[in-house]
């Protein structure tokens, strides 16, 4: 019941924080990107706020906690290699964002907000989401079913 | 740079950054938001409710919004339902693909010092900018 109510708190204050902050007016967004036209660097500022609560705070916690304090452990991403995936992948997310003026954050808090323009928005990028995240499983459940048929041992007659 | 917000935007980091560093203590992890909303589709057992609450959460900051702040949620830029829906796909598959986006790269990776995040938000960054340029200085705004 914590873990449930308290992941909801977490997400209640990151959407409070996108608000006040103005990223859930896809012309800030934009105008953070318009070096040519009108510059609006508040992006910038807010990256800035967000980077020196958290890097201090994360320091801190991995060097001297051994778990955190409602998990048995950190869940946290151990991957170090740059591959084409990682690079291709952020480029279109780019192209998406600097397109529709929402990353997902915002995308879920404007939907609360009964944005129309986030709606649309936030519906497609749930069908790219799950579209991806089935391809990917069903892709790796087949990938196993191959592995599994190669080491049985072979039954003649 | 009229729109300009230095004080608003610094106060709503703030915030952003002290909401990812609760769920990284209390629960253990990453406040990557597309990173949150893809492990729903991979339904692993006791790893599913959690993000749905997360989710709800944001959501909800949305509807107190709309009713205490209204214009925090103007959409002042010109894109037909198609173009948004094309930014929405773009954004679905590129931040499954890629790991990660403004949050779970941006946000929480830099803090990290991850090599990984810092080269993803680069190149979101970069493609981005190319982005708004074609949009704004070549088809005038309006796609």
């Amino acid at each position: 019941m914590k873990i449930k109510v308290g992941a909801f708190l977490g997400g209640l204050s990151f959407g409070i924080g996108l608000a006040i902050s103005g990223m859930t007016q896809p012309a800030k967004i934009v105008g953070f990107f318009d070096f040519a036209g009108n510059w609006d660097p508040s992006l910038g500022f807010v990256m800035a706020g967000a980077l020196l609560v958290y890097t201090p705070i994360y320091r801190a916690v991995v060097k001297r906690w051994h778990r955190p304090i409602w998990a048995s452990s950190f869940s946290l991403p151990t991957r170090k290699d740059i591959d084409w995936r990682l690079v291709s992948g952020s480029a279109l997310f780019g192209v998406g964002w600097g397109l529709g003026g929402y990353c997902p954050g915002p995308a879920f808090t404007s939907v609360g907000a009964r944005s129309q323009e986030a709606l649309i928005f936030g519906a497609a990028m749930l069908v790219g989401v799950g579209a991806y995240q089935i391809f990917t499983r069903l892709r790796e459940a087949r990938i196993e079913e191959a592995a599994a048929r190669e080491t049985s041992p072979v039954i003649d007659g | 740079m009229d729109s300009f917000t230095p004080v608003a935007s610094t106060l709503g980091g703030l915030l952003i950054g002290a909401a990812a560093a609760g769920l990284l203590m209390f629960h253990g992890r990453i406040a990557g938001i597309s990173g949150i909303a893809g492990g729903i589709f991979r339904r692993q057992p006791g790893d599913v409710t959690w993000r749905i609450m997360f989710l709800a959460g944001l959501f909800t900051a949305g509807v107190l919004g709309s009713w205490f702040y209204p214009e925090a949620y103007r959409v002042e830029i010109d894109r037909t339902s198609l173009a948004l829906v094309a930014a929405g796909l773009a954004v679905g598959i590129g931040t499954q693909l890629g790991s990660g986006c403004t949050s779970g790269h941006g946000v929480c990776g830099i803090g990290r010092f991850s090599k990984r995040s810092s080269v993803a938000t680069l190149s979101f960054m970069a493609t981005a900018a190319i982005t708004v340029f074609i949009v704004n200085e070549i088809l005038g705004g309006a796609v």
